[in-house]
């Protein structure tokens, strides 16, 4: 039985089920169906907005709203066509999100959902003030809606239109996630690393939480066409929390776990409206009470939701493990061997007071391995943060490939051919390794996320996916492409980073500390690739402490001390002299 | 508009102004030491009102049943961990604490004249039976997950949210409370009539921030409370606890809250739910001052009374729609201003 649950049969199976739910059910059982449609759409777009994103809106009830409020007055007193307030509403809740989502995504994470409270409770206010829109008697007469001259007037007909809206918002939203931004998208939270693989992690974010508005539009749009009567009170601030109880019971970074959470929220408060009361003996917002104290424990015992938690039990079949081969992707043209690639010159950092660089100078050129080396605290890792643009430089000037890129950000220098490793691993631990490597590769590709909804974008999404494996296989992470991050160790970790700086096809590779867990045989087969890499006419520059690998592979040697130009040579020469051996192993002061 | 509704107006907005400055430095306080984005904080506000309400009318506090039901929690999950630490001997006091302590209190109020106690005995008795749910909810809700993410701990506080609303109408009814000035009547001032309320509202908010004031300066929790707000793994290392520094400055803001639920109890009706808006709108005054400078959310505040006053005279319907949609040009100023990228990495 488990061989046969593949997800698209699960889904087709589901599909099917429901279509027949109407034909089978009492009236009641429908229209409860249709409310949870309607909810779990929304709950989709927060799925989205939380668990992918890192970020979160209490104010979803209002982009209901507007959906419905926009169709409600359009319909009713300009006699618009429904399908024609659908795309008004769209295009104010695109107006609505952008503007908030511009006001508020620059700050700090917590801002959004601040601004998303006084959106809700200002837009309440306004539906239940505005005459124009009926006040807080609302608006009735709303026409259903006409499909093909078929008229959706019933609840069991409405059903279809609500829950093939629902699946098709499920199904692309996977997609989505599937795909180059989708892989994106999963990686907002790590912020640096991101912005250091050239994906500009403001533009994302706006997406998240652009679409999370839309599914919560259509889903009023739907609402009152099958109400056919609107008024303020389901667009309130506390039906947008409730949305998010959802999204958080069900499982804030699973798909269906807001189809999860919206069927569940909406039979317990069925459930406890009607028995609560009876059992208590007193009036009041007894669910209320519930849907905290559950969200509480939910989020204290099991942060990632219920639907985790029900998936353990359903066995699934293992999920196709082969990377079709595609054609490889274009490359970038290698600068002459021997010629410059980057240049340091006199560059400082300061944080405050304390100065971590104090006029630092290095080259590194085409086809050759410069070694950065220096005791703990030098500030090697500091100036790396510098030349990529990850913390940039107080004062100097950085050259790379001839271009000034002291003032600009790791986005735009991760776009000039420069990849990174970090010196703490950043990995998406819950992607597999093919994921991640992929991610470095994301530059390379140009289909959006509304392409690759619809799938359209597959023969490019095999060509990234091809070069991602290939990188891995190149470092020997082969057998490991769909195992996840999290489970390899740590040594391997920072492999698959080098393997996802090599996804970008970089013309210059810092690497940070990329020996620092690995045992012998591995330290010796990372050598070997680099060495190759620098075959290729590859500039790289690495940090690493690991005396016997530097000195075996690199060019020349750079050797800092308390933020400062020591030594620079051959490596033979550094490893004689004196001034080396004393900051390593200490002189004799007395 | 004449002089005199100016001044009206005006003093209005002052005495609002003054209990949302309270607000938003207990939302800052709450905010920098723990990180917790406190929407439950208005709730204390009309729990703090309706509380006082319910003794000055000669009944008991409804919420007494609260701290008594969330004292025995705390007590059976502190002693689960002192067993788990090994520290058996920490159950006495644990218990006598959380549990007992409660209790009596419910027996001692039991007795006691409740109508017919001095005023200020009354608003004792209903602190008692308030500002301990702060500590408590920290206790239960935001110490067993204080290192998570900003938005988790948010997430959290709009449940806590949603519980303590939804027991408030089950507590205190539908029905609004308000409760006698602290002193009848009132003076005039230059061309100005002024209830005494307000000026027992604006001195003892001054008052209260001044106290706040001294208490970071000069006492050792102040300081270990100011420590853990600019460095929490720091101000670890030097022996502050963090559970402590959480459960302090919850204390701290439901002081703050149930105390101005308190003071505007006398001039505007409170109802189970009003305290959410109340509270909101410190978090307005908070946000002007970036969720970060004392003194800035304090004016901010008093600008939302003030904004809110006026706008009450002007388009009373949209008064809300005015005060809380100010806080987006204060956003849409800082995003232009702050060059900053937040990075809260996932280890």
């Amino acid at each position: 039985m488990a061989r046969l649950l593949t997800p698209m049969r699960a889904m087709l199976a589901f599909a099917i089920a429901m279509s027949l739910l109407p034909l089978l059910a009492a009236q009641f059982t429908v229209t409860l169906a249709n409310y949870i449609g309607l909810y779990a759409l929304v709950a989709l777009g927060l799925v989205l907005l939380t668990g992918i994103g890192g970020l979160t809106s209490f104010g979803q009830a209002a982009f209901v709203g507007l959906g419905a409020y926009a169709t409600a007055y359009l319909t009713t007193r300009h006699g618009m066509s429904p399908w024609g307030t659908l795309i008004v509403g769209m295009v104010f809740t695109t107006a609505v999100s952008l503007a908030l989502g511009l006001i508020t995504l620059r700050l700090s994470g917590h801002f959004l959902p601040l601004g998303t409270i006084a959106w809700g409770i200002s837009l309440y206010f306004i539906f239940g003030n505005l005459e124009a829109l009926g006040g807080h008697g609302g608006i009735d007469g709303i026409p259903p809606v006409d499909l093909f001259g078929l008229e959706l007037g019933s609840t069991r007909a409405f059903f279809y239109v609500i829950w093939a809206t629902l699946l098709a918002a499920i199904v692309t939203t996977q997609n989505m996630l599937d795909s180059r931004e989708g892989r994106a998208m999963r990686s907002l939270r790590a912020m640096t690393m991101t912005e250091a693989m050239g994906i500009d992690t403001l533009r994302y974010r706006m997406v998240l939480f652009m679409i999370a508005a839309q599914f919560a539009c259509v889903s009023g749009w739907l609402y009152a066409h099958m109400q056919r009567f609107v008024n303020p009170t389901p667009f309130s601030l506390g039906q947008g929390i409730e949305y998010l109880f959802m999204a958080v019971l069900g499982g804030a970074a699973a798909v269906w776990g807001a189809v999860f959470g919206a069927t569940a929220v909406s039979f317990l408060k069925e459930f406890l409206q009607d028995q609560l009361p009876k059992l208590i003996g007193a009036t009041g917002n007894f669910e209320m009470v519930v849907f905290g104290l559950l969200t509480i424990l939910v989020l204290h015992r099991a942060r990632d939701g219920v639907w985790p938690i029900i998936m353990r039990f359903i066995p699934q079949r293992e999920l196709n493990r082969t990377v079709e081969p595609a054609l490889a992707l274009p490359r970038r043209d290698v600068p002459e061997r021997g010629s410059d690639v980057l240049q340091v010159i006199n560059v400082t950092k300061r944080f405050g007071g304390l100065v971590a660089n104090n006029k630092m100078n290095l080259t590194v050129r085409a086809g050759e391995v410069m070694a950065l080396i220096g005791p703990n605290g030098a500030g090697k890792s500091t100036l790396f943060n510098c030349i990529s643009g990850v913390n940039p430089a107080t004062e100097g000037e950085i050259r790379f490939m001839g271009q000034r890129i002291e003032q600009l950000g790791s986005r735009a220098i991760a776009r000039l051919g420069m990849s990174r490793s970090f010196q703490h691993v950043r990995l998406n631990q819950d992607m597999t390794v093919l994921e991640n490597a992929a991610i470095g590769a994301h530059l390379r590709g140009r289909k959006n996320f509304i392409q690759s909804a619809w799938r359209l974008d597959r023969e490019e999404e095999r060509r990234l996916l091809w070069e991602a494996a290939h990188q891995l296989q190149r470092c020997g992470l082969g057998e490991h492409l769909f195992d996840t991050c999290g489970s390899l160790p740590l040594g391997k970790q920072r492999i698959v980073e080098i393997a996802r700086a090599l996804s970008s096809d970089p013309t210059l590779l810092l690497l940070d500390e990329p020996a620092a867990g690995l045992r012998h045989l591995e330290k010796r087969a990372l050598a070997d690739l680099l060495a190759k890499l620098r075959g290729e006419g590859m500039a790289i520059l690495l940090v690493e402490h690991d005396m016997d690998f530097v000195m075996g592979l690199a060019d020349r040697v750079l050797v800092m001390e308390f933020g400062e130009h020591l030594a620079e040579g051959l490596p033979q020469e550094i490893q004689t002299n004196p001034k080396v051996l004393e900051a390593y192993l200490g002189g004799v002061d007395e | 508009m004449d002089a005199s509704i100016a001044l009206l107006l005006s003093q209005d907005g002052i005495t609002n102004g003054a209990i949302y400055a309270l607000l938003s430095l207990a939302l800052v306080l709450v905010f920098a030491v723990t990180r917790v984005i406190f929407i439950p904080q208005g709730e204390f506000v009309a729990y703090g009102a309706l509380s006082m309400a319910a003794i000055n009318a000669g009944l008991l506090p409804p919420t007494m049943w609260v701290v008594v039901t969330l004292g025995v929690a705390v007590a059976i999950v502190d002693s689960v961990a002192a067993l788990r630490e090994g520290a058996p001997a920490r159950l006495p006091m644990i218990i006598l604490k959380n549990a007992v302590l409660p209790v009596l209190a419910v027996i001692v109020v039991r007795y006691l004249p409740l109508k017919d106690l001095a005023y200020p005995v009354q608003v004792l008795i209903a602190l008692c039976f308030v500002v301990p749910l702060g500590p408590q909810i920290y206790r239960l809700a935001f110490q067993p997950v204080a290192e998570a993410s900003v938005l988790l701990l948010l997430i959290v506080a709009v449940a806590v949210h949603f519980v303590m609303i939804g027991m408030g109408l089950f507590f205190f009814g539908a029905e609004g409370g308000r409760i006698p000035p602290f002193t009848d009547g009132g003076v005039t001032l230059g061309p100005a009539y002024v209830q005494y309320q307000t000026l027992w509202i604006v001195g003892i908010a001054a008052l209260l921030i001044a106290g706040l004031a001294l208490f970071f300066e000069h006492s050792i929790y102040g300081k270990a409370l100011r420590a853990t707000a600019i460095n929490r793994t720091g101000a670890r290392l030097m022996g502050i606890s963090a559970d402590m520094a959480g459960k302090l400055c919850f204390t701290l803001a439901s002081l703050v809250g149930a105390f101005s639920g308190i003071l505007i109890a006398p001039i505007t009706t409170i109802y189970y739910d009003t305290g959410f808006l109340i509270g909101l709108k410190g978090f307005v005054g908070a946000i002007i001052g970036g969720l970060a400078s004392y003194p800035l959310a304090a004016a901010g505040a008093i600008l939302v009374g003030l904004l809110e006053s006026y706008s009450s005279f002007y388009a009373s319907a949209y008064k809300e729609v005015i005060v809380f949609t100010l806080i987006l040009p204060v956003l849409l100023y800082q995003s232009l201003t702050t060059h900053h990228i937040d990075d809260e990495e996932e280890h």
